[in-house]
């Protein structure tokens, strides 16, 4: 009887199951209706146009920044381009605005394609393009400023930061309404890609940049050293993976079958690429700070989440160039083509040295060297740039439904192009290769070999110089393809809008009526142990998360006290001019950096750093204990100009400093700001801060006047003394102490 | 350091939404062809090519 019960149910669910497969073939068959839509151009020429006048302008900071190198000179005293101001503004320009502008160019194209439907708001899509131009252009303005938060690539100031925000929401908001709105049931692989990016990039955003803010252009991260070093390179190395790797790689998986008209590869193999990339990238951060304060424990974390990601990284690559398998005369033919397997092999060689550059004993060698500009320049040149170019060859004569107006030039452009990406990246391995030596290099008798920082600068004087060459190749390049895309358009007919025709989406499942709303979870079983966890993990991150937070700040040295007021304000005009783009201030516990700069750097020294200021390149020596080893007047001479004490030294001069009254407005503020992130200051020290400050800077100017240096004590250069002459010194008080 | 707890926490929020639409994904059959979607992008579905107006 029960066993009868059983197969009738079985039956009867036979028979429900096909009867609903029949219907299904029903609607998705012949009786869908078709239906009639277009596709909207215009916002793809906007991005499209803004990509290449932002390429343009990126690369010339850029090689404005390469000449600095060269010709220390050309800075001409002017504030607003010293190497510190315009570095950040070169990088910002490059990936947020170039590459930024070329995925929100190929995104709009391809989205509404792949999902058979107009994007969904035509107001979002606009929005998203002036507002990010708009950020751009405060971007612009504000970093020559010097309005800078110090942290590389997250630089901008707390205002644009929250105008980032809202932006790329508006983005997100857009696609996955679009998505929602799809008539392909499939999502194409390129969509996970768009889709990752656009989550990802929000939660790093975020995180990041929170920081409290003390006036309109003035923040202070919310944390400090060795925890503020590793969200910024957890934000840092992951901007690298979603914002100029995954949306990247879904533009190739449109752009690359579509130009040479071939499926990709393997589409299996790009779904396990995919999911094993999103997984693998966001642990990779801390191989950023390998031989820093940071515990080891994370460091090896970070490097071995780095080896791992050469799989998914080349399983990309080789997708992308296997997609090209019987089209290889093409590539002889078509510059799109070109364009293409150059960057994708660019990909395949920034992501092999990637994790090589991850382990220990490479990292020891490369890291703070010139090394790693090249080898983020493969990635930016090769990858973003050529996959852009070769995007923008192919979209322009679809778009304006004519051909290309010069193959030839299109061709010019490619080889310029790819020599001068040669030009720039050769050179800066052998200035890294050299310049690691050199630091690292004992005579017989166990002393170093090159004491002298400055000696191991003016050595890479011609591969700067080739580096300067290498740039302006690549720059002639993309001139040219501006002239050849504009001459494209202008012999053509702008295609604003192209219709098209498919089947609606029909629903697929059916809610039965009726029921209690709770019960759609309850059959998934799957789905609802994933929804409790997320809700016990927001409440642990929620809980935990403050009380670490707070703890984090109680000192593990006790002799390290926080900055007064006049070092806050050097420090702050540290910031401002950028000096972290070019100083480190973490020393590595190696022999040649202990001996060239003093005890290695530990985790407790940098409990009030808020933010931190470790950098990440050596162009001039660390200075993590530069306090106490020059006399006042010697930081006074090498900040008027460093050739008095220092010459063939390629720092800009910084007269303004000279000149420029401190501005003590804002101190009470800082000091209170600081107070709320947990510096420990007397209750109501905001009060007299300044006079504190006032009474430090007086005795650091009439010291300078016995010296010779007659100077005013409200001046900034006086600040920036304070802060450097405060750097590490903390510890060494303690180790007097100790050997009294 | 302790900052790790609140990147971890996240990067695991990051993942399980990923594992959520990973597990979607498969549910609703995205990958149960993995032939013609790489062939399908190949073809427009474009009525009339040219509706110029500029």
């Amino acid at each position: 009887m029960a066993e009868d019960n059983v197969n009738k149910a079985a039956e009867d669910k036979k028979e429900v199951s096909t009867d609903a497969a029949d219907v299904k073939r029903k609607v998705e068959g012949n009786s869908a209706k078709l239906e009639t839509f277009e596709y909207d151009n215009d916002i793809v020429r906007k991005f499209a146009i803004a990509t290449l006048v932002f390429g343009i302008v990126g690369m010339l900071v850029g090689l404005t920044a390469a000449l600095e190198f060269v010709f220390p000179e050309i800075n001409a005293g002017i504030p607003y381009i010293t190497f510190g101001r315009i570095r950040p503004l070169h990088t910002n320009a490059i990936i947020f605005a170039f590459v930024g502008n070329s995925i929100f160019t190929g995104v709009y194209y391809s989205m509404p394609r792949l999902l058979k439907t107009p994007m969904w708001s035509k107001k979002l899509s606009n929005f998203n393009f002036w507002g990010w131009q708009a950020i751009i252009l405060a971007a612009a303005i504000t970093l020559p400023l010097g309005f800078n938060s110090s942290k590389e690539y997250a630089e901008l100031e707390w205002p644009i930061d929250i105008a980032i925000a809202v932006v790329w929401v508006a983005f997100g908001v857009n696609m996955f309404m679009t998505i929602l709105n799809r008539r392909e049931r499939h999502l194409y692989v390129a969509i996970w890609f768009y889709i990752s990016t656009f989550l990802t990039v929000a939660m790093l955003h975020i995180v990041n940049n929170l920081e409290l803010p003390v006036s309109a252009f003035k923040s202070y991260s919310i944390f400090a050293g060795v925890q503020d070093a590793l969200v910024q390179w957890w934000y840092g190395h992951n901007a690298v993976a979603f914002f100029l790797t995954t949306p990247i790689l879904g533009l190739m998986y449109y752009f690359v079958p579509k130009a040479a008209n071939r499926p990709v590869y393997s589409y299996r193999l790009s779904i396990i690429h995919f999911w094993a990339l999103i997984f693998i990238y966001i642990w990779a951060g801390p191989h950023h700070l390998l031989y820093t304060a940071l515990p080891d424990w994370a460091q090896s974390l970070g490097t071995v989440f780095s080896i791992m990601l050469i799989f998914p990284s080349w399983g990309g690559m080789l997708n992308g160039l296997l997609t090209l398998r019987g089209a290889w005369d093409r590539v002889r033919e078509d510059p799109v083509l070109k364009f293409f397997v150059v960057a994708i092999t660019a990909y395949g060689m920034s992501t092999f040295e990637g994790p090589m550059l991850s382990t220990r004993s490479l990292n020891a060698i490369a890291h703070y060297t010139d090394w790693i500009p090249a080898h983020v320049h493969i990635g930016g040149l090769g990858w973003n740039g050529f996959m852009a170019f070769g995007m923008l060859y192919w979209l322009f004569p679809k778009m304006w439904g004519g051909k290309l107006w010069s193959t030839k030039m299109a061709n010019a452009h490619f080889w310029i192009g790819t020599l001068g990406i040669l030009f720039w990246a050769l050179p800066m391995y052998w200035a890294g290769w050299t310049q690691a030596s050199m630091w690292k290099q004992f005579t017989d008798e166990g002393i170093l070999a090159y004491p002298n920082f400055l000696e191991t600068v003016t050595q890479l004087a011609p591969m700067y110089g080739l580096r300067a060459i290498g740039g302006t190749l690549y720059l002639t390049g993309a001139i040219l393809g501006v002239i050849n895309l504009w001459k494209t358009a202008q012999k053509g007919s702008f295609i604003k809008t192209e219709t098209a025709q498919a089947p609606a989406l029909p629903k697929k499942y059916k809610k039965p009526k009726g029921e209690y709303w709770h019960r759609w979870i309850e059959r998934r079983p799957v789905q609802f142990f994933i929804l409790s966890l997320v809700a016990v993990v927001i409440g642990g991150v929620i809980e935990m998360v403050p009380t670490f937070l707070v703890k984090s700040n109680v000192p593990t040295i006790a002799s390290v006290k926080p900055y007064t007021p006049l070092e806050i304000e050097g420090r702050d005009i540290y910031i401002r001019e950028g000096c972290n783009n070019c100083h480190s201030q973490m020393i590595r516990p190696f022999r040649s950096e202990v001996v060239r700069y003093g005890d290695y750097s530990k985790a407790g020294e940098y409990v009030y750093d808020h933010p931190h200021l470790w950098g990440s390149k050596r162009t001039g020596p660390d200075l993590h204990r530069l306090g106490d080893k020059y006399p006042d007047s010697w930081h006074y001479r090498h900040m008027l100009d460093p050739e008095l004490t220092s010459p063939g030294s390629i720092m800009p001069p910084y007269p303004w400093l000279f000149e420029n009254d401190l501005d003590v407005s804002d101190t009470p503020d800082k000091i209170e700001a600081m107070q709320t992130l947990g510096v420990p200051y007397e209750e109501g020290y905001s009060q007299q801060a300044v006079n504190d400050l006032n009474r430090q800077a007086k005795e650091i100017a009439s010291g300078l006047t016995e010296e010779g240096y007659e100077v005013a004590h409200d001046k900034e250069i006086i600040a920036m003394i304070a802060y450097l002459q405060r750097l590490g010194t903390d510890i060494k008080a303690q180790d007097q102490q100790n050997e009294e | 350091m302790s900052v790790i707890y609140l990147l971890i926490g996240i990067s695991l929020l990051a993942a399980l939404g990923f594992l959520a639409a990973f597990l979607w994904s498969i549910k609703t059959g995205q990958y149960e062809d993995d032939y013609t979607p790489g062939v399908r992008i190949l073809f427009d579905d474009i009525k009339e090519k040219k509706t110029k107006n500029k």
